[in-house]
Parts: C-alpha cells; structure tokens; sequence
C-alpha cells in the first residue's frame, strides 16, 4: 500500500470544516423562538413525514439541519439517551444539558477521527417547568462539536445569520403564540424570494402549560390560523 | 452473526423502535436472573385485583388499593391500574415489585416507540409487545413471582374500546366484556357476569366495576375493600375516544357509599 501524502492537521481540518459548512449551506433553515408560555421551533420542510423536528422527552425537543440521515442518527440517539436515564433514574433527572453535551462530544468525536464529517447542525431545547428559577434552555451544537447555549432565539442551516439578524431586530419578551409564529415565519421569508405558507412549514411547540409530555405539532387549520390572526 | 455486511447491522440498529432491546443491550445487569428461595417468595408483596369492562364509549379500568404478603397487609394505597400511553392503560396483578416495573417498562416501550417512529403502535401491536414482557418474566414466574396483567385500550381503527387477558407464558386472549385478574378475580368475575349488560353508559359501568370490587373484597382476604376510614378508594379509570381519563376520587367515594348502604338496608352480601 502506497504511503498517504502528507497533510498539515490544520489543513485537514479547515478543509473538513469547509466541506461541513458547504453542507450545511445548501439545507434549509430552522428557527427558534422563546414565547410568553414555551418555546417554538419552526423549519422550513415541505416533506410532512420526513421530520427536521422531534420530540425527545418531557420538556426537551430536537431539531437538526443539513443531511437527514445524519441528524436522523442523531435524533434516536438523543431519544435513547433521554429514556434510558429517565427510566433508570426518573423523569426529571433527564436533562437538556446532559443530551447537548453528548452531542458535542459525538458530533467532536466524528469530526476529529471520520474521514467525512456529518453535515449538520443541530439544536436541544428544553422548556422551563414552571418552577420557580427554572429557565428555557437552548442549545446550539455544531458539526464539529461546538456547543453554544443561546437566549430567546436561535437558527441555524443555510441562510442562519441573516434570519439571526432579522430576529435580534424584531424580536420581543413574552410574544404570543400567534405573535412567535408570525416573527418565525417573517424571518425565513427574509430569506426566499416565495412567501411561506402552513404547507411549507414544519412546527413544534413545548408548551410549558401542558402537563408531562409537552411537545406537540402545529399543522393544517391550526398553523394557519396562527400564521393569519397574530396581532 | 459478526460476519454479517455492516450496513445489514446499521439496518437492524437503528430500525429498531424497541426500548427494551436498547435497554437489554446498554443495561443487561437490569436483565439478570435472580433466585429466590421459596420461604422469600411468601413475603413478596402481591397485587390482588383488577377487572376491565367494556362500556358504550370505550372500556373501563378498576382495582383495589390492597398490596398482600403472606397474611399481611404490606401496602393499602398501592396503585394497580397504569396509564400505558394517550388510548391505552394496564392494570397490574401478581408479585407486585415486578408487576410494577413491568407497566413502568411497558409505559417507556410504548413512547419510546411513539417518538422515534413518530407514529404510536396499533392496540394489536401493544397487546403483542406486553405479551413479550410477559414471557420474559417467565423464570421469575417459575418461582413463583408471576406477574398477570390485564391491558386495555381504545382502537382508534376501529373505533371500540378492547381488553385483553394474559396467562403466566405470556400468551394473549382478546375478552369481549370484561376481564378480571388477581386473587380475588373469580368473585369479581362471578359478579360481573351477573351485572354485565350490553351498551352501558359510563355511570353504569362505574356502578358495576364497584360492585365487582366490593364482592372480591367480600370473598377474598387479599382484596381490600373502599376504606371509610382511611379514605381510601379503588383506582377507576376510563379509556375512549377522547383517551385515558380519571375517574375522581370524589365520584368513586359515592358509589362506594351507594353500594354499601343498599348492600346494609337489603342485608345483602352480609
């Protein structure tokens, strides 16, 4: 076997990041808002059955961009993490914190000794519940494992920064529901030369006034409703 | 098995939706075998029982408060009856300690499934799977710890509630009416055969299930009765289309009180 040529780490590494972020770039968008009573995601997803979104336990949602396979992988080992430790300790030892570093270290891991990195994003949230001190929580974690904690929005795929720059202007405390959605689907339209509608549109919600499990789906009437009446 | 193709290895992993083949993999110490001398196994806490019946708009769940070992009282307010997922509930009968991890796994099974294939199981998937829960307790059945679930949910195909019996193997049997499980069952079953009607409202199967319950704890030590002084009542609940709902307390306490002054004024059951 011929002897590979020789190649500067940091060469290796800046070209795996390139080709990560190239990726990454040609994905689609997701955004995430913080609102008066939970925490809203919102992707950019014309399929219906192929999920950008999940649930993963109580009070902690998922949501990925970039190659579907790769963050799909991602997705049920999240899922597999929460409930093992939900099951083998309780419900409420299951934390956002505890996954998004997993991640970090997995999605690190990858980067470092794969030859091919994975070409996603993606992001842990987890809902306050209601207790007294207890805060949303945000977590953004890289392709190659960086791990940043945001505050009241978040985005991340192709067009993230200028969605970024269209949220820090217009975005406010304590928004309705009506209202997050509204902003949500503004800052993605910032960014197409089409106007969005509810069926281009993937949406979840931890809503911090259900009891246990509180992610659910918007879609159909309901999503469009919200997307038409916000004030 | 190892010199299979890696893809075909990727292909069973991470299709796989079962909680319980993860949990086998990543704790198998959970999954050890234990041996228990006999002279133990008398001083297991036992479930006692539990009945399901079938209603107009779904099925009912119920069972007493009353955990036995032996000829000991060993808990009055154990829980038996078990929310499974939204349209579906277990009740629990046999060695309580593993009946109770049983309904606490199957719970997991069921949404770990419902979030990693986004979709829940059919009512039939469901049964199977507690089936297989079944089987697996089998050596500990063996010795004497069997655990005998009843399950019941509402088929959103369908649309009728459904109930399910099981035997120490695990084998699955599809009941019509009612079902009842545990060691006072057979007086339950007696009087739910004579009270049983076609179409009930939900009203009328609470009176029924109640009933039911306070002739199993008439006939049967292990079962315990609505408990005036302590304020203790049977777990009732109820599965339709809307999903797995209680039945308050407050509610059971009064037909608890019904059943028992007719019973006092007619000198009946005494």
């Amino acid at each position: 076997m011929p002897l590979p040529y020789y190649v500067s780490p940091e060469q290796m590494m800046k070209d795996k990041a390139e080709y990560a972020r190239k990726g990454i770039a040609r994905g689609r968008s997701i955004v995430t808002l913080e609102y008066g009573e939970g925490i809203l995601l919102l992707a950019e997803n014309p399929s219906s059955l192929l999920h950008k979104i999940s649930e993963v336990y109580d009070r902690i949602a998922f949501a990925g961009v970039g190659k579907y396979n790769e963050f799909e992988n991602l997705r049920i080992a999240g899922i597999r993490h929460a409930d093992v430790k939900g099951y083998s300790y309780s419900r409420g030892d299951v934390t956002a914190r505890a996954l998004a570093n997993a991640y970090s270290q997995a999605l690190g891991n990858i980067f470092t000794q794969d030859i091919k990195p994975f070409e996603v994003e993606v992001l842990v949230a987890e809902v306050a519940d209601g207790n007294h001190g207890s805060k949303n929580e945000i977590y953004h974690i890289l392709y190659d494992g960086t791990i940043e904690d945001e505050k009241n929005y978040a985005a991340m795929g192709g067009q993230a920064d200028e969605i970024r720059r269209h949220l820090k202007e217009h975005y406010k405390e304590g928004l309705s529901l009506g209202d997050a959605v509204k902003l949500a689907v503004q800052a993605l339209n910032v960014t197409q030369n089409k106007t969005l509608t509810a069926r281009d549109l993937e949406v979840g919600v931890l809503d911090r006034t259900k009891t246990r499990r509180r992610f659910r789906r918007l879609a159909g009437d309901v999503l469009t409703q919200l997307m038409g009446t916000a004030s | 098995m190892n010199d299979q193709p890696r893809w075909l290895s990727v292909f069973n992993d991470l299709s796989n939706a079962s909680f319980v083949d993860v949990l086998r993999r990543e704790q198998p110490h959970l999954f050890a075998e234990i041996r228990l001398r006999p002279e133990d196994v008398a001083q297991v806490p036992h479930g006692t029982t539990v009945l399901s019946v079938s209603y107009r708009e779904g099925v009912i769940m119920a069972g007493d408060r009353q955990a036995t070992a032996g000829y000991q009282v060993a808990s009055r307010r154990i829980e038996k009856i078990f929310k499974a997922d939204d349209y579906s509930g277990v009740g629990i009968a046999g060695a309580a300690g593993p009946a109770v991890e049983m309904a606490k796994l199957f719970q997991t099974e069921l949404e770990h499934y419902e979030k990693v294939e986004g979709d829940s199981l059919s009512l039939e998937g469901k049964a199977n799977k507690l089936g297989q829960m079944i089987r697996m307790n089998l050596p500990l059945a063996m010795q004497g710890l069997a655990v005998v679930p009843i399950f019941a949910g509402f088929d959103a195909k369908a649309g009728v509630g459904r109930l399910f019996k099981y035997d120490v193997t695990g084998g699955k049997y599809e009941e019509a009416n009612f079902e009842a499980q545990g060691s006072g069952s057979k007086d339950a079953r007696d009087s739910l055969k004579k009270l049983w009607k076609k179409d009930m409202t939900r009203d009328e199967a609470l009176r029924v299930v109640i009933e039911a319950l306070v002739d199993a704890s008439d006939e049967d030590v292990g079962t315990g009765g609505p408990d005036f002084v302590r304020n203790i009542f049977p777990t009732v609940r109820t599965i339709d289309r809307d999903g797995f709902g209680d039945v308050p307390e407050a509610e059971v306490r009064r037909v608890c009180e019904v059943v028992i002054a007719e019973r006092t004024k007619t000198g009946n059951g005494a």
